[in-house]
């Protein structure tokens, strides 16, 4: 049988090829952090890390990733204590309802480290990848909030890569 | 010392922790011993009609299904809209009742599987036929001609002051212009959910809904069940913006499914049903004549509003609410008119009304100001009420002008010059734009119970929802300063029917509803334990008033009393108290609204038209706040919804069929993250007395009007192009610019 | 979706072995899956081709460089031999989409992705792409984001990649594998059909041909530029977008190449304004004259006549960008 590790325990799939990553973590594995906006691509709010990179789970079928490492928002904090980028977006208020939240976590998670190795964006162009206002803002985009708490969700972000790049003796614009 | 999470504090949400790591449980994913089977929607492919024929044979006997409801074998059910003297969030909302046909999307039926995979698979697998209604009709433009019975918010659809014709007719400068805004989404991130469970007594339901007693009267209707026995719950919900203030398809669905199967079922709206099986909000045509003395004063404001209504959901925005309530006038036309057609349900949206009119009224002005060869800003600063223009009441409190004047001053509004279309950065035209922002302000019936433990924490119960406007928060917060007590020894326990019945989420009216019931119920707490505290340390005159409530104690007087001691004591293992509030005459007797004035400034490129927002900056009159991170945030919400509404958001009707065409996320245009202007919010803080008696107003809808009127006026004024049809998308502004 | 057999290949000689029903490649899935949940596609065979060795990006002769399909877009985008000698390429890639897509998207698949027109997603609705003879709902309805150019009376969508538009502009070509194993090289200009009378035919490939790698030639000289034109700033699939790559030589246009997206149902290479331009001034005049001959047979359909001068304006302002950045910006 299948198996893939999730938040890193093992976890071994069930026997349709159907079921997506995102039916597989709510319905099969009661992991409902990982939200269910669209069911196709179109918002970002099932956002997750699967071998570290930010993708739709919506769009993945589980059995694709057998062997892979998924990481969900349940999995992004240790135990009781909240990943820096939780804490963030609690005291800059990078939400309203809550629905989008995970989803824009784990996207800014995986988008600091796409940063981090140089991936350019649509705003980059020609230079070097820095981690302005505006490359946030574009590289958060895949991530839908109706609440419209974008503004909030750019300052988390920006606080939590500050606050990492000064432990790494760096900065960030 | 001061209390973080006191009132007025920006206090970090207290079900942030819960958000952010996921734990906080929506409709859909509340645990069962036994999983949940899950139903999928077959949906109407007409507008209007009957099923002819209906053959669930495959679907029955595909893998997983355990069964398929359709109209044959769903439970009796009340009628649809029955009974007919209820409000509309308390009707029937009877779905599969029988074989008729009322809007493309109409659920025919309901597969339920022990997979979606597999319930979603044996719904394609239903043959279905249809007797189409050839004379269906699915637009509504100009023609509307019904009088609604009402408006939503209770004004009346025709108002008329002074004499409109001859006051028009007789201005010196005139504008008659129509403007038409498009069929909306609310499109909350969380689709519309439901798990419904019936132990053959009881039907328990998880919802997603604004509204928790309505919605188990509405259950009771429909099923024609005893509503003690129905218990709805909706603590989390991932957005409503009025599309969840009632009950609506999946509810009832999951409930039919729960009493034929006896298991629990749940129903989670596709994305695509959204657009359906939730209501929308409706288009609107908007004639707006102005007629004004040549130096701007205005004379006459003239506002007929056509718009559909679905066949048989009575509902009709007050779309005119802005032209009645803005400006100074010596003569005010308002009508509304609406026309029932085969589309899906139209309800409230956003601030229902100001939304959409001050869209169209607000651009109307700007460009009444330009015909004046007047300052946008000086037009209408010229123009401000000194009492409500459509009943002559007094204003409670009308900041408007400050506003407008102070937004002007922190916008840099002076730099702007008067012709438009006369500035530029490289292909870039630059344009300003300004919008008077107003809505109605609430107060509504609400009840709440608190208990004081004995080990000094303080539970609240009530109904009531929070839709991400921070209620859990605010209440808090209330209970927070008036016991004394810190944020973590307060337990706010919201969204079960259990709970005394709130106000619940709409309107605005939220915070100031449930606070104020809160606020009640805390005083009665502070005469209860003052009463102990009186007889266990013989205080017998001191008065009341001198009491504080401070850090889980009581200081009186020479005396400090811990809360905790005071109960253990006086032997009781809790106290409890009740606590309400009702409008008062205040509300009768005063024009109520939240004001704001809000700037914005645009790019249109000149060889593609494309408009993108640079700045927005709105300063805003809402009485005191209650909390300004949270009231932020709100703000920050209704001006991204208004640019949406201003530049993007359209749903493509296809009148052939009776439906969107672009039922999706990919193709109805919400703005992203990069859409994002940097955005500047101000508050003007005076408390209002006559709003409720924690001096707060309404600011959950507020930010939205007027937000996507002051985009509008700033691309005419970038661009020298007025577009009257929304969305202001480019292809509309691609005509008027020179190549 | 309906039930499918999943199959991981290991080796591409397991593809084609004589078994019934209709196959699919699965490589992220990210076009696949979403058509899948709809039932428009109804594969009986899933073959996830993810575990092929088709991931790498190699130097290839002559300053080309060769893609294997299995590539991301993120990966495509973000190589710096792709950034620097094939910049409209990473431009082209990184306008579409989003990050989380992109990194899963890969090159074949970004290729033979679907329409995203309205009445081919909703299945109530006529559709000849779908079902050949049915009709198409879209030459009457809702065609804000349909074709210009290159459309029948059968058909009026258009293709959505970006990716396609800029390797078309460049001159790329494809190496196809059979069932049988034999190899053939095909242009990307070549791969997507027009819909003609069989619009349900989106593309050349035969059943289960694979699409086993991208070979970009070395670019001509000039500045290359992707401008995409669309309703929100981003997340967004194109209204018209242009690739230009330009060279100026003393004034005169020494090389051209151009191609547009949102027009058609592939790419539109844009020979005819290419020849108008080749040897003539880089005037703003004559880059309208070219877009003017390109666009002379375009057709709007109702909802989507403003396409018409859009293309136009796009074509002009972002060759006027790429000659001014050419003059600034030594190659």
């Amino acid at each position: 049988m299948a198996v893939l590790y999730i938040n890193g325990k093992q976890v071994t799939l069930d026997d349709d090829p159907r079921t997506t990553l995102l039916d597989t973590l709510r319905e099969c594995q009661d992991l409902t952090g990982t939200k269910k906006g669209c069911d196709h691509g179109q918002c970002g709010a099932c956002t997750l890390l699967l071998d570290g990179r930010r993708v739709n789970s919506c769009l993945i079928l589980a059995i694709q990733c057998e062997g892979s490492e998924v990481t969900t928002i349940e999995g992004l904090g240790q135990g009781e204590q909240l990943h820096p980028m939780q804490r963030a977006f609690v005291k800059h208020d990078g939400f309203q309802c809550g629905y989008c939240t995970p989803g824009q976590i784990c996207s800014a998670v995986g988008m600091l480290e796409e940063v981090e190795n140089g991936e350019p964006s649509d705003v980059t162009g020609r230079a070097d990848v820095t981690l302005s206002r505006a490359e946030i803002q574009e590289r958060m985009s895949g991530n839908l909030c109706r609440c419209g708490a974008y503004v909030n969700i750019v300052d988390a972000i920006l606080d939590t890569a500050n606050a990492h790049s000064l432990k790494n003796g760096g900065a960030a614009t | 010392m001061s209390n973080p999470a006191s009132i007025g504090q920006p206090l970090d949400r207290v079900d942030g922790p819960l958000k952010v790591s996921g734990r906080a449980t929506y409709a859909a994913e509340h645990a069962f011993d036994q999983p949940p089977l899950v139903g999928w929607i077959v949906e109407a492919t007409i507008p209007a009609g009957r099923i002819k024929q209906l053959d669930t044979g495959a679907a029955e006997s595909s893998t997983g299904v355990a069964a398929v409801l359709t109209h044959h074998n769903a439970a009796a059910q009340t009628p649809f809209g029955d009974p007919g003297d209820e409000g509309r969030f308390t009707q029937s909302r009877a779905m599969l009742f029988d074989d008729h046909i009322r809007y493309h999307g109409f659920p025919v039926a309901l597969v339920i599987a022990d997979t979606l995979a597999n319930a979603r698979h044996a719904a394609g697998l239903i043959k279905i036929s249809y007797e189409p209604d050839k004379d269906a009709v699915t637009t509504a433009g100009q023609e509307a001609d019904e009088v609604p019975e009402e408006l939503d918010g209770g004004m009346e659809p025709d108002l008329f002051q002074g004499d409109f014709e001859q006051a028009y007719n007789n201005a010196e400068v005139t504008l008659d212009v129509t403007y038409t805004t498009p069929n909306q989404a609310a499109a909350a991130m969380e689709p519309h959910a439901a798990i419904a469970s019936f132990d053959g007594d009881e039907l328990t339901v998880y919802m997603s809904v604004q509204l928790i007693g309505p919605a188990v009267k509405a259950l009771a209707n429909t099923l024609r069940f005893d509503p003690d026995k129905i218990r709805v719950l909706s603590p989390y919900i991932g957005g409503g913006f009025g599309s969840k203030l009632g009950v609506h398809n999946e509810a009832v669905l999951a409930c039919l499914g729960a009493l034929h199967l006896k298991r629990p079922i749940k129903v989670v709206q596709h994305r695509r049903n959204v657009f359906h099986n939730a209501p929308h909000r409706g288009s609107s045509v908007q004639r707006i004549q102005l007629g004004a003395s040549r130096d701007g004063k205005l004379q006459a404001i003239g506002h007929e509003s056509f718009m559909p209504m679905a066949r048989g959901y009575e509902f009709a925005e007050p779309t005119g609410a802005p032209a009645r309530t803005t400006y100074r006038t010596d003569a005010l036309k308002s009508t509304h008119r609406v026309k029932s057609i085969d589309m899906p349900v139209a309800d409230s949206c956003r601030a229902p009304g100001h939304a959409i009119g001050s869209l169209a009224f607000e651009s109307a002005i700007d460009e009444m100001a330009y015909q004046c060869d007047q300052d946008p800003l000086a037009f209408r600063l010229a123009n401000m009420p000194d009492k409500d223009p459509s009943t002559g009441q007094p204003f409670a409190s009308h900041d408007l002008a400050e506003c407008l004047r102070e937004g002007a001053e922190k916008f840099g509004w002076q730099s702007r010059e008067q012709q438009p279309g006369n500035r530029f950065q490289g292909r870039q035209l630059i344009g300003y734009g300004v919008a008077s922002t107003i809505r109605v302000n609430m107060l509504v019936p609400s009840k709440t119970r608190i208990r004081l433990s004995a080990d000094g924490t303080l539970t609240a119960w009530a109904d009531m929802t929070d839709i991400g406007t921070g209620t859990y928060t605010i209440l808090t917060q209330i209970a927070s300063e008036t016991m004394g007590l810190p944020a973590d020894r307060i337990n706010i326990e919201l969204g079960d029917s259990r709970y005394p019945p709130s106000c619940g989420s709409g309107g605005s009216f939220g915070a100031a509803s449930s606070g104020s019931a809160l606020l009640d119920a805390c005083e009665n707490m502070r005469t209860k334990v003052l009463d102990i505290a009186r007889a266990q340390s013989n205080k017998g005159d001191e008065p009341a008033e001198n009491a504080r409530f401070e850090n889980g104690q009581v200081i009186w007087g020479d005396k400090t009393l811990s809360l905790t001691e005071l109960l253990n004591k006086s032997g009781e293992a809790y106290l409890e108290t009740d606590g309400e509030v009702e409008p008062g005459d205040d509300h009768d007797n005063y024009s109520q609204h939240s004001y704001g004035a809000q700037f914005a400034e645009v790019h249109v490129d000149r060889d593609t038209g494309e408009v993108r927002v640079q700045r927005l900056l709105g300063v805003f009159s809402a009485g005191r706040i209650l909390n300004p991170k949270t009231a932020r945030s709100q703000l920050l919400g209704g001006m991204v919804w208004g640019q949406s509404y201003a530049l993007l958001e359209e749903l493509m009707l296809d009148d052939r069929y009776g439906t969107f065409m672009n039922r999706d996320l990919a193709e109805y245009h919400l703005p992203v993250n990069r859409d994002m202007p940097a955005i500047d919010i101000h508050f003007r803080e005076e408390p209002d007395p006559r709003s409720n008696r924690l001096g707060s107003k309404g600011i959950g809808e507020l930010s939205i009007c007027g937000a996507g009127a002051a985009v509008a006026n700033a691309v005419y004024h970038a661009a020298g192009v007025r577009v009257r049809d929304f969305p202001v998308t480019l292809d509309k502004i691609l005509e008027h610019l020179p190549e | 979706m309906k039930p499918f057999d999943y199959r991981r290949i290991q080796t591409v000689e397991e593809i084609g072995r004589d078994e019934p029903g209709q196959a699919r490649f699965l490589a992220g899935g990210t076009n696949l899956i979403d058509l899948m949940k709809h039932e428009i596609e109804v594969p009986d065979r899933l073959l996830d081709i993810s575990r092929l060795q088709l991931a790498s990006i190699e130097d290839g002769e002559n300053g080309g460089l060769r893609v294997g399909t299995l590539v991301t877009n993120t990966a495509l985008a973000s190589d710096p031999r792709v950034r620097k000698t094939w910049p409209l390429l990473s431009a082209a890639l990184l306008s579409g989409a989003t990050a989380q897509l992109r990194n899963r998207a890969t090159t074949g698949g970004n290729l033979l992705q679907r329409t995203r027109c309205f009445y081919f997603y909703d299945t109530a609705r006529p559709c000849n792409k779908r079902n050949p003879g049915e009709g198409c709902s879209a030459r009457e309805g809702q065609n804000r984001i349909h074709a210009i150019l290159g459309a029948s009376d059968h058909c009026i969508a258009t293709h959505p990649s970006d990716m396609a538009v800029a390797m078309v502009a460049l001159d790329a070509s494809l190496t196809l594998r059979a069932v049988d194993g034999s190899e053939r090289e095909l242009p990307v200009e070549e791969l997507h059909r027009l819909p003609g009378d069989h619009p349900e035919q989106d593309t050349v490939l035969a059943p289960e041909e694979l699409i086993v790698s991208v070979t970009l030639p070395a670019p001509p000289p000039g500045r290359q530029m992707y401008r995409k034109v669309r309703d929100r700033s981003s997340y967004a699939f194109a209204l018209i977008s242009v690739g230009v790559i330009l060279h100026v030589v003393e004034g005169k246009v020494d090389s051209i190449r151009i191609a547009f997206g949102g027009v058609a149902h592939k790419p539109w290479r844009a020979h005819k304004a290419e020849a108008a331009l080749l040897g003539k001034a880089a005037t703003e005049a004559n880059f309208r004259l070219a877009a003017e001959a390109e666009l002379a047979d375009a057709k709007g359909y109702g909802h989507n006549n403003f396409k018409i001068p859009l293309a136009r304006r796009t074509l002009v302002a972002t060759l006027r960008d790429a000659a001014h950045s050419e003059q600034e910006v030594p190659a």
